[in-house]
């Protein structure tokens, strides 16, 4: 075991994948000897030179477009864009090229190509640099979405996802640091499943991405006051692993979804309505499914008002809380 | 520079070119009377650049065309059978009745398929040629796109990158004056679009795209000097294009008279009236050559009409992704 960074577990699921196959080729703007913008990619460009790692010009549509191409004829491009926000330029390239093709030319291409990129806000950097546009991307079959919170699972999915013969929408989040202890040595995890973070009887907590560390200081702090929180941390979006939310949801009786992305028309939508267009689940229901998301605003760049634009431990645990009315 | 085709190439091409205008009006003649759904987008009256583009390739060369794919993946190698079982949306289609008449694709003959969204097939043509230099071979990659997509700034992005980065890519644009509805001269800010070539520092022609000899000695150059030089190539091919945008297309934004002078330039005219001028054909022969080829066709198509072998539901969904299922 060892104790890795999330920026650094990413990095090494990079390095791994690209010695192990020359095909896997980093693309993206200043992904060379600057290292990123995040200082993700750092040292790839001095190890694997040129031919696994292209520094491309300021061309989000282009230079995803020529990834999509590149993968149809058998490279296995992992695209960096360097804020998430930008996304809305990779549009064209991904939702109607790499997220149509497979089934366009029925199977005769294939496109397996990761698209990563960092969301959310926490940074000071204003409304159009710190969106979370999952949804985005939830909304087309043709992709798959993961979104890792935990230097473990980022390095697990992204090895994963590098391997998927599909366009895979790899999400991460800007707190690079975070660090985990890691095992050793070659693992992977597979795509499409959700990880239960902390056991509970009382309320199903469901959410991703940085979030995951929020819901996990709200239930701590709901530990004090008796509430026993299971948590579910989904790590894929696309596809979700359902069967894991509605096990856990018929236990309990009861469910928060929570992420950082406004929540009208947002993700969390889509989790609450799997858990209640499950008969089961819904007879098992004892409150009200309940959402804690980010306020529908874009980001400001005040400092302080940032602050209260993402789901904070107190909002969650008020959330869990009005479950009980009778605690209240 | 052109060259002159000896007898036998001047057939092939001209059975080339009658062929494809032979589909396209049976195609239009389908659509018409409903036994075709959906939409189409003809080529008639540019079929010297599809037949001067693929024909004078390596078989292993690339394409990735347009929406108006039609002559492109028929002079690429596509059978007529297979095409019109995609029009048709047959299970034995190009791509089983999922792509249709926008998404001709034929991976058999080098034939990356089409972005319907026009402009965005040249970024995708650019990265097949990043795939190609990097593994080495010493094939290219032609990336069709019309005066309409030439606005798109993604063109820009895509020239700059295989300039850059010196890509083995042809990028073909046929320049058949019309965008949609919307004529060159009031849409385009260059009068040749080959012009721009120099802002990427991509070497760049304009030809005569209704001569197929024309077409076919510049693809031939350009190909030769994209594998000596290692650099991309930018070339314009002037057409025009007699059928409508699509189908229901009323071209009240053009003369009649306009078209009529177009018609005089007719590639399958010049290409016929020059071989006759060489006795490489007679009328005759002309006459049964487009007979022969309308039998051939109209009996493919009679048998195909038919058919409704269709993928089911469930079969289309398992192409959702290449792990199969659709979620």
């Amino acid at each position: 075991m060892k104790k890795l960074s999330y920026r650094e577990a990413i990095r090494e699921a990079m390095i791994e994948e690209m010695a192990r196959d020359e095909q896997v080729v980093i693309i993206g703007e200043d992904v060379g000897c600057y290292g990123g913008c995040f200082k993700v990619t750092t040292g790839l460009l001095e190890r694997f030179g040129t031919h696994q790692v292209i520094e491309t010009p300021v061309s989000e549509e282009g230079l995803v477009g020529v990834a999509v191409g590149a993968a149809m004829l058998g490279m296995r491009p992992v695209v960096e864009i360097m804020y998430g926000d930008f996304s809305t330029l990779a549009a064209d390239p991904l939702i109607n090229h790499a997220a149509k093709t497979h089934f366009m030319t029925a199977g005769q291409f294939s496109v397996p190509l990761v698209y990563r990129t960092p969301m959310g806000s926490g940074t000071g950097a204003a409304a159009q640099h710190t969106q979370s546009l999952e949804a985005l991307f939830t909304n087309i079959p043709g992709l798959k979405v993961v979104y890792p919170a935990t230097p473990i699972d980022a390095k697990g999915l992204l090895k994963s996802a590098i391997r998927d013969p599909d366009p895979v929408i790899f999400l991460e989040h800007k707190v690079y640091g975070t660090e985990s202890v890691i095992p050793e040595g070659e693992f992977t995890i597979p795509l499409g499943l959700a990880d239960i973070k902390r056991q509970g009887k009382d309320v199903s907590i469901i959410t991703y991405g940085k979030t995951v560390f929020t819901v996990l200081k709200a239930a701590a702090i709901l530990e004090d006051t008796e509430v026993s929180v299971e948590i579910i941390d989904l790590r894929s979006l696309r596809p979700l692993d359902t069967p894991t939310i509605l096990e856990s949801v018929r236990k309990t009786g009861r469910a928060v979804v929570v992420h950082e992305a406004p929540q009208f028309g947002g993700f969390a939508g889509e989790v609450v309505a799997q858990i209640v267009g499950d008969e089961e689940t819904f007879r098992a229901l004892k409150a009200p499914v309940a959402r804690v998301c980010g306020k529908e605003m874009p980001t400001p760049f005040n400092k302080d008002l940032e602050r209260q634009l993402p789901p904070s431990p107190q909002a969650i645990i008020e959330a869990v809380l009005a479950l009980f009315p009778s605690a209240v | 520079m052109s060259i002159a085709f000896n007898r036998e190439q001047g057939l092939k091409s001209l059975t080339l070119m009658i062929r494809s205008r032979l589909f396209e009006k049976k195609i239009e003649a389908l659509f018409s009377s409903h036994e075709m759904h959906g939409t189409t987008h003809l080529a008639i009256g540019q079929e010297a650049v599809h037949a001067g583009v693929s024909p004078a390739l390596d078989p292993e060369d690339w394409i990735l065309t347009t929406h108006r794919c039609h002559g492109h993946t028929l002079a690429k190698g596509a059978s007529v059978e297979a095409m019109l079982s995609e029009f048709f949306g047959l299970s034995q289609g190009l791509s089983k009745g999922l792509g249709g008449s926008m998404h001709l694709v034929d991976l058999e003959h080098h034939n990356g398929g089409t972005s319907a969204v026009v402009g965005s097939g040249v970024a995708i043509a650019t990265g097949m040629a990043l795939q190609l230099k990097r593994t080495g071979s010493h094939n290219l990659v032609v990336a069709f796109f019309g005066d309409g997509a030439s606005s798109r700034g993604i063109i820009h992005e895509a020239m700059n990158m295989a300039s850059i980065w010196n890509l083995p890519v042809l990028f073909l644009c046929e320049h058949n004056l019309y965008g949609m509805s919307s004529c060159a001269t009031n849409m385009v800010s260059v009068e040749s679009i080959a012009s721009r070539g120099a802002s990427y520092s991509i070497e760049s022609r304009t030809v005569d795209g209704n001569d197929v000899e024309v077409v076919y000695a510049a693809v031939q150059e350009a190909a030769q000097y994209i594998r000596e030089e290692s650099r991309p190539y930018l070339l314009e091919t002037r057409t025009y294009r007699l059928s409508g945008h699509s189908k229901n297309d009323i071209r009240n934004y053009r003369t009649r008279e306009e078209e009529a002078a177009w018609s005089q330039r007719d590639p399958l005219k010049i290409l016929k009236e020059r071989m006759i001028a060489r006795g490489h054909l007679s009328e005759d022969d002309y006459n049964l050559l487009e007979k022969h080829e309308q039998k051939s066709l109209d009996k493919i198509a009679e048998s195909l009409a038919k058919q409704k072998r269709y993928l089911s539901f469930e079969e289309a969904s398992s192409y959702v992704y290449a792990t199969g299922g659709s979620r």
